[in-house]
């Protein structure tokens, strides 16, 4: 392997693999200074660029050319030079630039927060309350569209839409046949799939979990229930197509919704079958491991717990403790 | 009569066959620089030229050549961008109709330059005569050797193909012209890296507008030091300049560069003055994309010298008082021209065209095209026009490609000189809608005065 190279950002150094981005860079180091990221997803080959919310300042461009970037820089698609030295927080240019961002973001999406399944787990919505305004500067009419469903699963409400372009990166990786993308130009893009057919794939129930808003959403979910008021809980199963580690979200004894797991930046681990996210929706179909860990600043944590509590389903069956066991067993600590 | 080296036989009935581009001196370029110079040499003699690429960016062409990876055993492309398409911009469609063997000599010298066996000459969708024209023109090139194998003996290959694009402004933008060209949706790609390295087909590609690829012609002709010499600093060689709007004789016109302004719009030999004895107003220099100036720093620099057409010149002052040559649309408005009204319509067709990539642009675009309706509409607030500049900030700089610049800059430029136009459009709604503001003191030099004082 060649040298690595040391990254200042936000005056933090930190020495990484050549060719890394500035935004991985940053989540090496980890805490507030990372940049948000609505489009960049680690696992989609060929994403990000394009939200802008990651934008940073590059005051030195490295120790052969120390010139600064004379833009600033989309840090999700450019990559670290040695001795480079990147602001994020700590430069008020970005602040501005990226609250400005988040307000183009806002203006045309239908802030519909209380009735949207994504409410509570929204990347928007997060980005909204750190960096947007309180009041709209937007006196016009919001762009509207019918809503389409994308199989019998999945719907599309491409209101809320902020062409991120996961979902299409996730469909044509997974397919080999393109049949999801982008119709129209500019304010009047929307995402859609190839004459109004389902994505007929046994992964395409991703493209949930990478949208960061609430855009693609799960019909078996849908209106269901406030995701603060479900409680995640890590389990697998043996799945043959897929890794069959999920998060599944309680309601009572109920299995409400599954999802792949994902980790603090919002992206799953590992993508999952359409049969693990939207046929296995009974506790006896998942071996429990824990409850997953969710950061306190979350909507979610405030009604969760976590250290495990048998689920009461569990309590009255035998059958599932001695299935569990081993689970049960462990104290979880996170 | 200034000095003409791509319009020089225009007029020459028949210009557009081979034989008779041929008996005017044609395809000498190709015979010099295949038979006696090598591609270095060819490269050397452009970067010697100081030409600087004609799209709009300005920079210089030897010199983007010279970048040009050659990795062993991997395709080079030239691609020839022809989609030209900003408002107020016409002149590569005149060339291409008029003279188009003109542009395949240049595409050959250019091909030969930078050892591309392929070349690309991306058209604009809407302009299907031209590809039609440049379609005969290369089938004669190709039946007279100049195209095809083994060219005059040399041992250089080259194919040249035209490839029709489908009408999108931002397929302008070289890096979504390569996608386009692709067969994919014309979406720019986010640079690094640039198409230097990885382009077309994700091999070394260099991305010239058709009046550069055409200027290397006369380039080699004549030798890279005696192009230098037209021109003044580093603006060198000759411009095609589309002038359009309120003046008596519109149209294309070679200049050479660093030809002071008001000779251009008020000589005979160029624009011959403002149409109807009207007076100028404002201009916009260089194709809807670049600031709009008001008359009077039209002509003069802020210090009171006159302003040229160059590079250099038009760029003097930077934003605060000056502007761009970019890709050389002169539109020339006189007093009974609204400001607001043009700024309106340049930004109805950034919003038409932003391609909806990145979020500054996409929404900005729009607000910025509502908030301009409803001023010229005679509904708006004393608070938009600071909106407005507001939202252009925040567009500008932010985007992955420069459309959102593009976008941002006329409206920015329009409130910075033209402010008391738009409040009166404000205070007086009903007024504004019937008639016009008029050339109020933007043609007088005074406002020069004033600005020495901010400076």
């Amino acid at each position: 392997m060649s040298e690595k190279v040391k990254v200042t950002i936000d005056g933090i150094t930190v020495e990484v693999e050549p060719g890394t981005t500035i935004l991985n860079a940053a989540r090496q180091i980890g805490g507030d200074i990372v940049p948000p990221a609505m489009c960049y997803y680690s696992k989609l080959e060929g994403s990000g660029g394009k939200c802008r919310t990651c934008i940073v300042k590059v005051s030195k461009g490295s120790e052969k050319d120390p010139r600064p970037m004379p833009k600033l820089v989309a840090s999700c698609r450019t990559t670290v030079m040695d001795g480079m030295e990147v602001q994020n927080i700590t430069s008020p240019e970005v602040i501005e630039a990226r609250s400005g961002v988040v307000e183009m973001l806002l203006i045309n999406h239908p802030l519909d927060c209380p009735v949207c399944d994504q409410a509570g787990e929204c990347d928007l919505q997060n980005l909204g309350y750190e960096h947007g305004l309180q009041k709209t500067r937007y006196e016009f009419e919001r762009r509207t569209f019918e809503r389409i469903d994308i199989g019998d699963k999945i719907q599309l409400h491409m209101n809320r839409c902020i062409l991120c372009y996961r979902c299409v990166f996730t469909a044509d990786q997974i397919t080999n046949k393109r049949v999801h993308g982008i119709l129209n130009r500019g304010d009047h893009s929307e995402i859609s799939t190839y004459i109004q057919t389902a994505v007929d794939n046994d992964f395409s129930g991703n493209v949930i979990d990478v949208c960061p808003v609430g855009a693609l959403t799960d019909k078996t979910f849908r209106f269901k229930n406030r995701v603060w008021f479900t409680k995640p809980v890590d389990a697998h199963r043996d799945c043959p197509t897929c890794s069959g580690k999920v998060t599944l979200w309680y309601k009572g004894e109920d299995v409400l919704r599954v999802t792949a797991r994902k980790d603090i930046y919002g992206e799953v681990e590992e993508f999952i079958c359409n049969t693990c996210r939207f046929d296995k929706k009974k506790t006896a179909d998942w071996t429990i491991e824990h409850p997953t860990h969710i950061s306190d600043t979350s909507v979610i944590s405030a009604n969760h717990y976590e250290t495990l509590i048998p689920l009461p389903v569990i309590q009255e069956d035998l059958r599932l403790q001695e299935a569990n066991k081993v689970e049960l067993e462990k104290t979880a600590k996170f | 009569m200034a000095r003409k080296l791509l319009l020089e036989h225009i007029n020459v009935p028949g210009i557009n066959t081979l034989d008779v581009y041929r008996q005017k001196g044609g395809y000498r370029a190709v015979e010099k620089a295949l038979k006696t110079l090598t591609p270095d040499e060819v490269v050397e003699e452009v970067k010697k030229s100081g030409l600087r690429g004609r799209g709009g960016a300005g920079f210089p062409t030897g010199m983007k050549w010279s970048f040009l990876a050659k990795p062993e055993g991997v395709a080079r492309y030239l691609v020839c961008n022809a989609d030209e398409s900003e408002p107020g911009t016409f002149k590569d469609r005149y060339l291409m109709t008029h003279i188009p063997h003109a542009l395949i000599e240049g595409m050959i010298v250019s091909s030969y330059a930078l050892g591309a066996k392929t070349s690309y000459i991306y058209v604009r969708g809407e302009m299907m005569p031209q590809i039609r024209i440049l379609e005969r023109a290369i089938a004669e090139a190709k039946a007279a050797g100049f195209l095809g194998k083994n060219i005059l003996g040399s041992g250089y290959d080259l194919e040249l193909y035209v490839q029709p694009g489908g009408g999108a402004y931002i397929c302008g933008e070289e890096t979504a012209l390569l996608e386009s060209l692709e067969g994919k949706r014309g979406n720019p790609r986010i640079k690094p890296p640039f198409p230097a390295i990885a382009g077309l087909y994700g091999c070394p590609t260099v991305v010239n507008n058709v009046e550069s690829i055409a200027a290397v012609v006369p380039i080699i002709n004549d030798g890279g030091d005696e192009y230098m010499k037209i021109g003044i600093g580093r603006s060198t060689g000759t411009k095609l300049i589309s002038a359009s709007g309120n003046l008596v004789r519109p149209g294309v016109y070679e200049i050479e560069l660093g030809l002071p302004v008001e000779e251009f719009i008020y000589s005979d030999e160029y624009c011959g003055g403002i149409a109807n004895g009207k007076r100028l107003k404002a201009t916009v220099a260089g194709g809807s994309s670049v600031p709009v100036l008001p008359a009077n720093l039209t002509l003069k620099l802020a210090n009171g010298e006159p302003r040229l057409m160059s590079y250099e010149s038009l760029s003097e002052g930077g934003f605060a008082t000056g502007t761009m040559l970019g890709s050389g649309g002169f539109i020339a408005f006189d007093e009974d021209q609204c400001i607001v009204r043009n700024t309106w319509n340049f930004s109805r067709f950034y919003h038409h065209e932003s391609c909806g990539q990145c979020s500054p642009c996409r929404e900005g675009t729009g607000w910025m095209e509502k908030v301009l309706h409803r001023l010229e509409h005679g509904h708006g607030k004393m608070s938009d026009i600071d909106l407005l500049v507001d939202v252009s900030k925040k567009i500008e700089g932010n985007t992955i490609c420069p459309l959102g610049d593009a976008a941002a800059w006329p409206v920015a430029s329009a409130i910075r000189h033209f402010r008391d136009e738009f409040e009166w459009h404000v205070k007086e709604p009903i007024k504004s809608l019937q008639g016009n503001y008029g050339i109020a003191n933007y043609a007088v030099p005074i406002a020069k005065a004033e600005v020495k004082q901010e400076n």
